[in-house]
């Protein structure tokens, strides 16, 4: 950011011929680094909170690189087992492995170790969640639609290798929870048919646990995975630069134009501070909030464990998938074993992320728009769209909420059956639920949108008539408020209609049975003339 | 030009021939021929700091009152990480070290973070401005222009004509690869066979059952009715390589129960002891240890996923992911009174995988 500061300097103090202008004009003449901040310097942003969720997640990966370089220089990825002699008093003389004994180190013996550790997991907890927020926020206003197609795909493989950044990192302390998370790991790819087995003996080099899964996840954790975030970030970054950002709808606002600030000075100020606040809140979370207190676990043993096992948080509905399975799911034929308690939530879940991942072509196939959407939808113009979501939400809650079964039945004193049972209905009834209860309540706020827009909205005053009625008084809304309420794109169920040959195709019937679907309750925005009838129809 | 001639063209360019703004199809979108027309911006208000000097003074004070309590905080944090050092033994003070150093941390972050968020919000010029969009597509000059160069290298080439130099290169390209998958398979050992290894556990004829993780001998006289114990082959302790792998087969619970609560299978009879019994200590469903054992109803739950295993049932499975009980360990009592296996495992412990049959 400083170079380019001096850079827009240049331009004002050539003439003056100072320090900074010599500076800028010799990285000028070796870089052409004027022409970028002509383009980028003036770039107008639009401003909004929920603009901000992309950014905390870019920002927690930063603090996630900075304090995960420091662990690095004290970290062994070795399983090497070793007799640990740290100052962590009721684990001298444990026989564990180096990886380990070096995170105890860490925590223990390296002054401010323990908070780059905590800054470290706190950061990567905030960074998967970030993603999952800006997703919502993505998918619910629609910003996915053309253009921006693929950079949600981008955007979504993203949040998938956040996650396995987040597992490999999690195992890497090989304490008793995180070799648990992989002996689970062990198990699920063994139940996968044909190359489970050999999958599982690749990947930990031999019988599970081995010497080597440790010294693996590293280099995929500090090497492979980051080095293609860092790839899909500037790619998705990109993007955004080229499609210029989407805006909310708003008077004055457009699908051909940007209305906000420049980026130099006002989105430096305010997103380079940004920064420093989501760090500035990672650190008081890792100086006030213990996070994995791997000494109280203990190292890896395939024989302990203590009730209450979880993940972390966005690993649980992988691991509530696997817990709402019923018994005997699991069959021998052909000499084989088949283990649909393994397979159905893996393939569950494959299903659920393909349906997110390719959502957006979904959409446009049905719709067959093919016009650029540089406006943001309110998520209640888009009543079916803002119904899946819900659904899908409600899907991933359940399953999340799952991995909790144990901690939720000694919580409440209820049976674990119960809760199974009871999380197992949610899971499959729960969508549907969830998707009704959302698409009526996106219809409701469109009447309600054309009432006030119609018929102003309520002023609180009420008048009492000469007859002896009494009536409150609506005040109509400015015009700049009612762009906010008229202004959306509409769409109507598709008709079908013969091809040239005169057929009706299944993948014509298909769409218009979607189309349908996505838009047989609509109500449509408010026109001029219904606008001009009502007038005068304020009481 | 934000002002009004855009206003409503969004949604009157979608009419009924299906053709948007730049000539996009709009697909089912429906036209509003009288939609409402845009407005255009509002106008701009100012801000507090904007009318009252005395307010953007106050601004202007906090902003750097912000900027030099960031400095401080830096100060602090160096100050802390020397004032309280980690004390060898003392826990409480790696706490304190991390409390400390944090806070000033947080205090030198958060300060420059706030401060200039609030320059940017409170001083800077607020004026919103405008930039045009164009259509993400290349113009329709650069578009021919592109697809004129691709044509032009493929004359140039010849990659069109030459197809046995144009396959031959694609065949290549496939296979070259694939030397890099076949690496891969050092990835682990390379003579032995997975589901052979998986089959056999360290326990076998006359192996004393041992504390976990002591490695003591077991005597049945020391099992008490209702007890359970966390067991693990003997010799296991005294393993050179190996160790865990061998202990996450061969881990065991035992189990005394009344003779009269055990319902045994016929083929069984002889597998325990006067009402003790060895099982399997790792999950069928994905390998966790099921240690939680509930003395009364004489089940066993896996801590991870919650299947349920019914001790005096052979362990069947009554609740839960898992399909199959955990495997027994047939158990005798040697000549000095110590628990020994009659034999390994009679089946492969732990999660299923393909080959188990």
């Amino acid at each position: 950011m400083s170079t380019t500061t001096t850079t827009t300097e240049l331009v004002e103090t050539k003439k003056s011929g100072g320090l900074t202008a010599v500076a800028a004009n010799y990285i000028d003449e070796r870089t052409s680094i004027s022409t970028a901040v002509k383009e980028l310097g003036r770039k107008i942003f639009p401003d909004h909170w929920s603009f901000l969720l992309g950014e905390v997640a870019l920002y927690s990966f930063v603090i996630i690189l900075l304090s995960g370089s420091f662990l690095t220089f004290f970290f062994s990825a070795s399983m090497a087992p070793v007799q640990y002699d740290g100052s962590y008093v009721p684990l001298k003389g444990v026989e564990m492995s180096a990886a380990m004994s070096s995170s105890l180190d860490i925590s223990f013996d390296i002054r401010g170790g323990l908070l780059m550790r905590q800054v470290h997991h706190w950061a990567a907890l905030l960074f998967v969640a970030a993603i999952g927020l800006h997703m919502l926020r993505i998918y619910f206003t629609g910003a996915f639609r053309k253009p921006r197609e693929l950079n949600w795909v981008i955007g979504f493989i993203l949040f998938i290798l956040a996650m396995a950044e987040g597992f490999t990192g999690y195992s890497l302390p090989d304490d008793l929870l995180s070799g648990n998370g992989l002996r689970i790991i062990d198990g699920m790819v063994k139940g996968i048919p044909l190359v489970g087995t050999w999958i599982s003996y690749l990947l930990f080099g031999g019988e599970f646990p081995g010497e080597a899964i440790v010294g693996r996840l590293y280099s995929l954790h500090i090497l492979l995975l980051p080095a293609i975030i860092v790839a899909l970030i500037a790619m998705h970054l990109l993007f955004v630069v080229v499609h210029k950002h989407t805006q909310y709808p708003g008077a004055g606002r457009t699908n051909q134009n940007v209305v906000g600030y420049p980026v130099l000075p006002v989105y430096a100020a305010k997103a380079g501070g940004f920064f420093f606040i989501v760090f500035g809140v990672v650190m008081l979370m890792a100086s006030l909030f213990t996070i994995n207190p791997i000494w109280n676990y203990g190292p890896y043993d395939p024989s302990p464990v203590s009730a209450g096992t979880q993940p972390d948080w966005y690993i649980g509905f992988a691991d509530g998938a696997l817990r709402l399975i019923p018994p005997g799911l699991e069959f021998v034929w052909l000499d084989r074993t088949f283990s649909f308690n393994i397979l159905i939530p893996l393939v569950s879940l494959g299903l659920f992320i393909l349906v997110v991942l390719i959502y957006p072509f979904i959409e446009a196939w049905v719709t067959g728009d093919k016009r650029e959407h540089h406006i943001l939808d309110r998520p209640r113009n888009a009543p079916t769209r803002t119904a899946i979501g819900a659904a899908g939400v409600t899907f991933y809650a359940a399953l999340w909420a799952t991995a909790s079964s144990d901690i939720i039945a000694t919580h409440f004193s209820v049976t674990m059956e119960g809760v199974i049972h009871t999380m197992q209905f949610l899971t499959i009834v729960g969508p549907f639920i969830a998707f009704f209860v959302a698409k009526r309540v996106c219809l409701a706020l469109q009447k309600k949108d054309r009432e006030i827009v119609l018929h102003g909205y309520e002023s609180g005053r009420i008048v009492r008539l000469p007859g002896g009625e009494y009536i409150e008084v609506h005040q109509p809304i400015d015009e700049y408020e009612r762009w906010k309420l008229v202004s959306y794109s509409d769409y109507k169920p598709l008709m079908i209609r013969p091809n040239a040959q005169g057929k009706i195709t299944t993948g014509q019937k298909l769409r218009a049975g979607m189309s349908r679907w996505f838009f047989e309750d609509r109500i449509e925005p408010v026109g001029n003339t219904e606008l001009e009838q009502s007038h005068g129809d304020h009481h | 030009m934000a002002k009004d001639d855009n206003s409503g063209k969004d949604l009157a360019a979608a009419d009924s021939s299906g053709v948007g703004h730049e000539g996009a199809p709009a697909g089912t979108a429906v036209v509003v021929r009288d939609a409402v027309g845009n407005p255009g911006l509002p106008p701009h208000r100012p801000r507090v700091t904007d009318l009252d000097p005395s307010a953007e003074r106050r601004a202007e004070r906090t902003v750097y009152t912000l900027f030099y309590l960031s400095i401080v905080g830096s100060v602090f944090a160096i100050a802390a990480y020397m004032a309280f050092p980690i004390v060898p033994e003392d826990p409480g003070s790696v706490r304190t070290n991390n409390l400390f150093i944090g806070l000033g941390l947080t205090l030198a972050l958060m300060a420059i973070g706030i401060g200039a968020v609030h320059w940017g919000k409170a001083l800077m010029f607020d004026h919103e401005g405008i930039d045009e969009r164009h259509p993400v597509r290349g113009s329709e000059e650069t578009r021919s222009r592109a697809v004129e160069i691709f044509q032009e290298a493929g004359e140039e080439s010849g990659i069109g004509r030459r197809t046995l130099i144009r396959n031959s290169l694609i065949g290549a390209l496939i296979a070259f690869p694939l030397p890099a998958v076949v690496l891969f398979r050092g990835l682990g050992p390379q003579d032995d066979n997975p589901a052979a290894l998986l089959s056999h556990t360290m326990w076998k004829k006359g192996t004393r059952l041992a504390l976990d993780p002591t490695g003591t001998p077991i005597k049945a006289s020391d099992i008490t009715l209702g007890s359970a114990f966390h067991v693990i082959p003997e010799g296991l302790q005294d393993l050179e390589h190996g160790k865990l792998e061998e202990k996450g087969k061969a881990a065991v619970l035992l189990m005394r129960l009344k003779p009269e609560d055990l319902n045994e299978l016929p083929e069984r009879k002889g597998w325990s002891y006067d009402g003790i019994v060895a099982y399997s200590k790792i999950c069928t469903h994905v390998g966790c240890p099921v240690a939680l054992y509930e003395q009364q109803t004489h089940h066993l739950l896996c801590p991870c996923h919650q299947s349920q295993f019914d001790v005096s049932n052979h362990c069947e499975v009554i609740f839960g992911p898992a399909k199959r009980p955990l495997p027994q360990l047939p158990i005798a009592v040697d000549s000095e009174g110590y628990l020994i296996a009659q034999s390994d495992f009679t089946e492969p412990v732990g999660p299923s995988f393909w080959e188990r049959h």
